[in-house]
C-alpha cells in the first residue's frame, strides 16, 4: 500500500462551492492541510465554518469543486463510485453527532451492516461483530434496538460500526454534541484509547476544551479557510 | 453485497412496511388474476371449439368433387382459365376412388351415401332419407349420448335411427330391436352383363334392424345435402346400388362407367389433411376441407386473446403504478437509512439492486397469488356457466384451462414489470447524495 512516512490525510487546495440559484456558496476555499498516521487532529470553527463539508470530503462521502483529497496515498478524485465505495466500508470509518444507527435493526444488526456491503464471510461476522462490540463495552446490548439505548451507548455502537471492518481512519463528526459532558468523556476516553492503539482520528469539533484536552494538534476553519488562529467572535467557541 | 444479504435486507425493508407493501402486492395480484382469468377463458374456449371439432371428425375428412359438378370451391380458381371448360373433367369413378385410396394417410374412401327411401315400419310407409355411414363415424361425438349401439360390422343390415325421425314412426314404444324395411329404386346392369351398356331400374326391398337412436347426424363430411333419418353401414348402402341422380348423366354420356357425386376421404390425422387435399386436388378433381374454413376461426381466436390480453394488462399497468408509488414513499422515508447505509460503504449499484429486489419480491408474490386468484375466479366462472348449463338441461363444458405456460408466462411477467416499475425509483435511491441524507435529524 502506502509507504510508511507517507501522511494518512493529504488535502491540496480544496474547494466544495455549493451553487444556489446566481450566488456561490463557498462552503471550503482552498484548504490544504496534512495529517499524519496515528495522529489526532482535531477540526474547529464556528457553525458554518465548513468543518463537516471538510470532513465528508475526507470521507469519500462527496467530491470537490476542485482540488484534490488523497488519503493513505490514493487519491479520492480518481476513483469511480463503486471504488468510492469500496474505500469508505474498508478504509474509513464514520461517526457522527446524530449516531445514525438503523432505528429497525438491533445493535448486532448495526454492526454487521458495514460487513454486509464488504461481502465479509457469513460466518466470521459474529465474532467480529461481538469484538466490536465488546471493544466499546456493550458486549451485553447486542439485541437491543437503538431506541433502547442511552444516547452514549448509541454513539458507542456507531463507533463500533465504524471500526468492524477494520479502517485505518475514523472520521468523527461532532460525536459529543448530543451528549452531555460526562457521556460526552466517556465517547472521548474510548476515542482516545483507539488513537493510542493506532488509530489517525479527525475530530470536528466547536468545544475547545474537548480538542484540547484530546487532540494531539488544532486545525482551525473560518469561512470555510485555514486560519492560524482560533477566530473569538462566534458564540460556539470557547477561549482556553 | 452478497446475494443473500440482499435479499435478507430487501426482506427486512418489506415486512417494515408491511401493510403498504402488501397491499401493493395484493394489487399485483388483482392485475395478474384478471389476465390469467381472462386468457384462460379465451384458451378454455379455444380448446373446447378445437375439441369439438376434432371429435365431429370435421378436420380428418376432404371431400372430393368431379369438376363437371363442382369445378372449384375456391373463387380465385373458378374465375381461372383453366376452370373454363368442364366437359372433359376428371370422372370420379371406381378407378379415380382406387387411385385415392392409394395416396399416403389416407384411411378410408368411401362414397358419399344419401338416398330418398321410402320407409315402412309396422305397415306405415313414409318417405325419408337414407345416408351410409363409415365404421370410423363410431368415435363421432353423435355417439357420446346414443341409445343403444352402433353397427355390428361393415356388412351388417342395421340401421341408426336419428331421435326425432324415431319419435315420429314411434311415439311411444321402444324401437331398439324391431325391424324397418326400405323400398327403393336398384340400378341394375342389363342383360348385355356391364353397365357401360346401359341399366335397368329394378324396385326392391331391405328390411333393416333398429341398434341405435342418435341426436344428430355424425359428421361424415359434406352434410350441405339433406339431412339423413336414417343411417346405415356405407358398404351396404353402395352394394344396394340405388339409383342415384348422376345415374341419369352416365346413362347418356357415351361409354360413361357408374361415377359418384363426391367421395368422402377420411385421413388418419387432421394434419395430412392439407396435403391429402393438395394431392387429390392434382388429380384434376376439386377438393373442399374444413381446414378452409377452420383458417378463419384461428384468426378469430388470436384476435379474441390479443383483445384479452389488452384488456387483462390494463390491471398489469396499475398494478406497477402501485409498485412505483410503494418505492418511491419508500425512498422518501427511508432517506436517512439510504444515507447511512452509503456512508459505511454501500456502493450506489448496491443500493439499486436493494430496491429491485424489493420490487421484484412484491412481483413475484403478487403474481403467485394472482396466477390462483385467477384460477380461482376461471374455477367459478366455470361452475356458474355450468350450474346455468345444468338448468338449461346441457350437458357440461369446460370452458376454462389454465396451461402451465400460461401460469409460468403470468409469474414472470409480473417480476418483469415489477422491475420495470422499479427501474425510476432504484436509480432515485442509488443517486440519492449521503451528505444530504445525513445533514440533520
Ligand atoms: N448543499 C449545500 N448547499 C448550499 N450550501 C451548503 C450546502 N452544504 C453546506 N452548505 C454551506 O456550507 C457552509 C459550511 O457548512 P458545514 O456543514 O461544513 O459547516 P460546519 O462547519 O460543519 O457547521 P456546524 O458546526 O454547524 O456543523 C455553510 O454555510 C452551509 O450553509
Ligand atoms: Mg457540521
Amino acid at each position: 500500500m502506502a509507504a510508511p512516512n507517507q501522511p494518512a490525510v493529504l488535502a491540496a487546495n480544496v474547494s466544495r462551492h455549493h451553487k444556489m440559484g446566481a450566488t456561490v456558496v463557498r462552503a471550503l476555499d482552498g484548504v490544504s492541510l496534512e495529517v499524519a498516521r496515528g495522529e489526532f487532529v482535531a477540526l474547529l470553527g464556528s457553525s458554518g465554518s465548513g468543518k463537516s463539508t471538510l470532513l465528508n470530503l475526507i470521507g469519500g462521502l462527496d467530491r470537490p469543486t476542485s482540488g484534490t483529497v488523497t488519503v493513505m496515498g490514493r487519491e479520492l478524485a480518481q476513483m469511480a463510485s463503486g471504488e468510492l465505495a469500496a474505500y469508505r466500508r474498508n478504509t474509513v470509518g464514520m461517526v457522527f453527532q446524530a449516531f445514525n444507527l438503523v432505528p429497525t435493526m438491533t445493535l448486532a444488526e448495526n454492526v454487521e451492516l458495514p460487513m454486509r456491503f464488504a461481502e465479509v464471510p457469513r460466518d466470521e461476522r459474529g465474532g467480529l461483530v461481538r469484538s466490536a462490540l465488546a471493544r466499546v463495552g456493550l458486549g451485553e446490548r447486542a439485541g437491543h434496538r437503538p431506541s433502547e439505548l442511552s444516547g452514549g451507548e448509541q454513539q458507542r455502537g456507531s463507533i463500533a460500526r465504524a471500526l468492524v471492518n477494520q479502517p485505518v481512519l475514523l472520521l468523527a463528526d461532532e460525536p459529543t454534541g448530543n451528549l452531555d459532558s460526562r457521556t460526552g468523556a466517556e465517547i472521548m476516553d474510548l476515542m482516545k484509547a483507539l488513537n493510542r492503539e493506532g488509530m489517525t482520528i479527525v475530530l470536528v469539533t466547536h468545544e475547545r476544551a474537548i480538542a484540547d484536552r484530546y487532540a494531539t494538534r488544532h486545525i482551525f476553519l473560518s469561512d470555510g479557510r485555514l486560519s492560524d488562529r482560533p477566530v473569538l467572535s462566534g458564540t460556539a467557541e470557547v477561549a482556553p | 453485497m452478497m446475494a443473500y444479504d440482499m435479499l435478507e435486507l430487501a426482506g427486512r425493508n418489506l415486512k417494515e412496511s408491511k401493510l403498504r407493501n402488501m397491499l401493493t402486492t395484493a394489487g399485483i395480484a388483482v392485475g395478474v388474476a384478471s389476465l390469467v382469468a381472462l386468457l384462460s377463458l379465451g384458451i378454455g374456449l379455444q380448446a373446447w371449439a378445437n375439441r369439438n371439432l376434432n371429435r365431429s371428425g370435421i378436420f380428418e375428412t376432404v371431400a372430393v368433387f368431379s369438376k363437371r359438378d363442382f369445378m372449384s370451391f375456391d373463387s380465385d380458381e373458378r374465375r381461372s382459365e383453366k376452370t373454363k371448360s368442364n366437359e372433359n373433367a376428371q370422372p370420379l369413378d371406381a378407378a379415380a376412388r382406387n387411385e385415392i385410396a392409394k395416396l399416403p394417410n389416407v384411411v378410408e374412401v368411401y362414397p358419399e351415401m344419401r338416398f330418398q327411401t321410402e320407409v315402412v315400419f309396422e305397415g306405415h310407409s313414409q318417405f325419408s332419407t337414407v345416408a351410409g355411414l363409415p365404421l370410423s363415424a363410431r368415435g363421432s361425438d353423435a355417439f357420446d349420448d346414443a341409445q343403444g349401439r352402433f353397427f355390428s360390422g361393415p356388412e351388417a343390415d342395421e340401421v341408426v335411427l336419428q331421435e326425432d325421425f324415431a319419435k315420429r314412426i314411434s311415439p311411444n314404444a321402444p324401437l331398439l330391436g324391431k325391424q324397418v324395411t326400405l323400398r327403393y329404386a336398384e340400378r341394375s346392369a342389363t342383360d348385355a352383363g356391364t353397365q357401360e351398356q346401359g341399366f335397368t331400374v329394378l324396385r326392391r326391398e331391405k328390411t333393416f334392424t333398429i341398434v341405435g337412436i342418435v341426436k344428430q347426424e355424425p359428421y361424415g363430411g359434406w352434410r350441405n345435402f339433406a339431412r339423413g333419418r336414417l343411417f346405415i353401414p356405407v358398404n351396404v348402402a353402395e352394394k344396394m346400388n340405388v339409383l342415384q341422380p348422376s345415374a341419369l348423366r352416365d346413362a347418356v354420356s357415351a361409354g360413361a362407367k357408374p361415377t359418384y357425386i363426391s367421395l368422402l376421404v377420411r385421413v388418419g390425422n387432421p394434419k395430412d389433411a392439407q396435403a391429402v387435399q393438395e394431392a387429390i386436388k392434382k388429380m384434376g378433381f376439386t377438393t373442399w376441407s374444413a381446414l378452409d374454413a377452420s383458417k378463419g376461426m384461428r384468426r378469430f381466436f388470436l384476435a379474441l386473446d390479443l383483445f384479452l390480453i389488452i384488456f387483462g394488462s390494463l390491471g398489469v399497468a396499475v398494478a406497477s403504478l402501485g409498485i412505483i408509488n410503494t418505492l418511491v414513499m419508500a425512498i422518501l422515508e427511508r432517506r436517512r437509512e439510504i444515507g447511512i447505509m452509503k456512508a459505511i460503504g454501500a456502493s450506489d449499484a448496491d443500493v439499486k439492486r436493494l430496491f429491485f429486489a424489493e420490487a421484484a419480491a412484491m412481483g413475484l408474490a403478487g403474481g403467485a397469488f394472482g396466477v390462483a386468484l385467477g384460477w380461482a375466479i376461471g374455477r367459478v366462472i366455470n361452475l356458474g356457466t355450468n350450474w346455468w348449463f345444468a338448468r338449461q338441461d346441457l350437458p357440461p363444458e369446460n370452458f376454462w384451462l389454465v396451461p402451465w405456460w400460461l401460469v409460468a408466462a403470468a409469474i414472470v411477467m409480473a417480476v418483469i414489470v415489477s422491475l420495470v416499475s422499479g427501474l425510476y425509483p432504484a436509480a432515485r435511491a442509488a443517486k440519492l447524495d449521503p451528505v444530504q441524507a445525513l445533514r440533520y435529524e
